[in-house]
């Protein structure tokens, strides 16, 4: 029973395409199959989408002591439908200055990519759009693709708030994506293998009533904490929401979108919110597996949107809590902090791999993580650079 | 025309673009973005005769061409790094105007 | 030649045409972005996976957010309007560059074909990737890790601005650190 629940979307299509192939000459079974995955990924993330704006708004009302949007529908559930109907009904402005086709382009260079890295992450048992030899590598190389449409939607629209916005994003982004591919490295070589589907099967298991996830590991767990911040930077979420920062440069590189297309850009930062963090469970919090042997029986894309779900409820809490940082501090953080620290990481995790098993891997890779961690700290909070900025560029 | 034929074909006529856009432009970074398709034009020929050829098992077509990008994009920052520096040095980046030895 | 080709090859030429032919600088470095992207879409074809994907993470990703970056610093995207893009001696740069171009088009044109390989669709499997990088090409990884690093360090002193003898009678400049982008 237990198996029939976790396998029935599987099973659906493969009836569905069966049912359709009565129809349609054999050689099309592969497309259908395809076009069938990829319209459930697009169904259920836009669906995600919605529901996560809504959580979004009625979580931080409630952690600024208010209540939230409470009109549309019951417990203003509906409000998703109302904020996509304003967006497709209002007026797409373009700026007369503003290069068109680039202005213009710009939405669907992010949107497309970000949906394309969703394809590489299995939300299931036997739930994978594609599995890619390569996936993990695939997922960043998509990825690349969204630093380029920032600086398109920055710079095509001839605003200074908006190309002010595009050069923060992109140097925050750039600074940010070493880190987080060198935690990620970690788990590669772990797993032996770049396929997102792989590297879940090799934390499938249990020792006790402990699963083996990655993230219960002195490495994983400092590879989990880095992955995470660095992908909040990479969403532009609080606290590193300086390149749309409202308060300094209005809205940043999409400050000059409005209607369906500015709907786009919110949806490509969320689409891509969801992307990383279904990544970050899957690298480090066991993808699909259940986190204790007796719940084993509930199907397992009940685990991975569970998981999600509470990583989402996790970065609307921390955009409730912090204030965001100074570019300065920023950058120094990126590269005095996070990047050394995904260095020792990286060596944590390869002493790990080739010390005997037992008590003495643990100390051993628990200490140094957590001498690193003190140390770098440490100077960090020292060198605290807060005399004067020099601009070198700005001439 | 054999597929192998058509991609050599799709490789000679990159390396002709950017071999023009090279030779051409006035703009220092124009040039090196011509230098940059002109790269790819031969790491297309690489993975072409890999796949095409008597031995694709060896793999030696796929590992030149990681080398290659990795040298491509160290190529590539130290000559935007080179352009920024003429760029400080002289207040352009027009190849026509840096006519001078002297400093 | 298959529909997936000639679209890809078609998206790489025009990219790479407008990337060489366009006045914004900026326009010439998306249309880069996307010739290189084509290419990487062509390795796919190609059935060099590894390599596609690391030609959109290097290129797309890295070169042409470095090469957008050196033309906002050194302010090409407002190039003076009346100057043509191109050099006073274009035309003997674009006619050598179109000899050499039909001179390897003939030479290809008059090949014969190679002997088909034995495998109807090759592939490389990351594994096998990687095995031979640690193993045949070591010495080439290492050499490149080298280089890398010695072009990142390059870059930045080419790129620092050193303390100029004048500047430096005035107020002496104690940090030569990175700019803080």
């Amino acid at each position: 029973m237990a198996e029939k629940l976790d396998q029935i979307f599987v099973q659906a299509k493969h009836e569905l395409v069966r049912w359709l192939l009565c129809h349609v000459p054999g050689a099309w079974a592969e497309v259908l199959s395809a076009l069938l995955s990829i319209a459930t990924l697009l169904v259920a993330f836009a669906a995600l989408f919605a529901l996560t704006t809504l959580l979004e708004r009625k979580g931080l009302g409630r952690i600024q002591n208010r209540y939230g949007p409470n009109r549309v529908g019951p417990f203003g559930l509906l409000q998703p439908v109302a904020d996509g109907i304003k967006a497709l009904t209002k007026e797409d402005v373009v700026p007369r200055a503003a290069d068109q086709v680039v202005h213009f382009i710009a939405p669907l260079v992010l949107v497309v990519p970000v949906f394309l890295a969703l394809a590489v992450l299995p939300v299931g048992r036997n739930m994978v759009v594609v599995d890619l030899d390569a996936g993990l590598l695939f997922f960043f190389a998509v990825g690349a693709a969204t630093e380029l449409s920032v600086f398109m939607a920055g710079w095509s629209s001839r605003n200074k708030y908006s190309l002010l916005g595009a050069m923060r994003a992109i140097a925050q982004m750039i600074s940010y994506e070493v880190p987080l591919i060198l935690s990620a490295v970690t788990v590669v070589m772990m797993a032996g293998s770049l396929s997102t589907v792989r590297i879940v099967e090799v934390q499938a298991g249990f020792s006790g009533w402990l699963p083996h996830w990655h993230v219960l590991t002195p490495w994983g767990l400092a590879g989990f904490l880095l992955f995470l911040i660095a992908a909040a930077a990479e969403a532009n979420r609080c606290p590193f929401d300086l390149p749309e920062g409202e308060s300094e440069i209005i809205a940043g590189y999409y400050i000059e979108y409005s209607g369906f297309k500015f709907a786009l850009f919110f949806l490509g930062e969320y689409i891509g919110l969801f992307a990383v963090s279904g990544l970050a469970i899957t690298l480090f919090l066991g993808g699909w597996t259940a986190p204790l042997p007796f719940v084993q029986w509930v199907p397992s894309y009940v685990w991975f949107f569970l998981k999600l779900l509470s990583l989402i409820a996790f970065f609307i809490w921390v955009r409730g809590t912090l204030p965001r940082l100074r570019m300065d501090q920023l950058m120094s953080f990126a590269w005095k902090f996070m990047l050394p620290l995904s260095l020792i990481n990286l060596l944590a995790a390869g002493l790990w791999r080739f010390l005997p098993e037992g008590l003495t891997r643990w100390a051993f890779c628990s200490l140094l993580l957590a001498a690193a961690y003190i140390g770098l700290g440490r100077s960090l909070v020292q060198r605290r650079n807060l005399g004067r900025r020099t601009y070198r560029f700005a001439e | 025309m054999t597929p192998l034929h058509a991609t050599l074909l799709v490789s000679a006529l990159l390396f002709g673009v950017g071999l023009a856009g090279a030779l051409a432009r006035r703009n220092a970074i124009g040039v090196l973005i011509g230098i940059e398709l002109m790269f790819n034009a031969a790491n297309l020929n690489f993975i072409a005769f890999w796949r095409y050829g008597p031995h694709p098992e060896a793999l030696t077509g796929i590992l030149f061409v990681l080398f290659s990008i990795a040298i491509a994009a160290a190529e590539a920052a130290v000559g935007l790094a080179l352009i920024i520096a003429l760029y400080r040095h002289c207040r352009t980046v027009h190849l026509d105007k840096v006519n001078s030895l002297k400093g | 030649m298959t529909a997936d080709f000639l679209i890809l090859s078609l998206l790489t030429l025009v990219g790479a045409v407008a990337a060489v032919s366009l006045r914004n600088l900026v326009h010439c470095a998306l249309a880069l972005a996307a010739a290189l992207a084509g290419l990487a879409g062509l390795y796919l074809h190609l059935q060099a996976q590894f390599v596609g994907f690391a030609q959109l993470l290097v290129y797309v990703g890295a070169v042409a957010i470095l090469i957008v970056f050196a033309i906002l610093l050194t302010r090409g995207s407002d190039s003076e309007p009346d100057g043509p893009p191109a050099t006073r001696g274009w035309v003997p740069g674009a006619g050598l560059a179109a000899a050499a171009a039909g001179l390897v088009v003939a030479a290809i044109l008059s090949s014969r074909a190679l002997a088909p390989s034995l495998q109807s669709s090759p592939e490389a499997p990351v594994r096998a990737i990687g095995e031979q990088l640690m193993t045949r090409y070591v010495l080439a990884l290492e050499l490149i890790g080298i280089l890398l690093t010695a072009a990142l360090i390059g870059a930045v002193i080419i790129a620092m601005t050193l303390p100029s003898r004048r500047s430096a009678e005035h107020k002496p400049q104690s940090r030569t650190s990175i700019p803080d982008l």
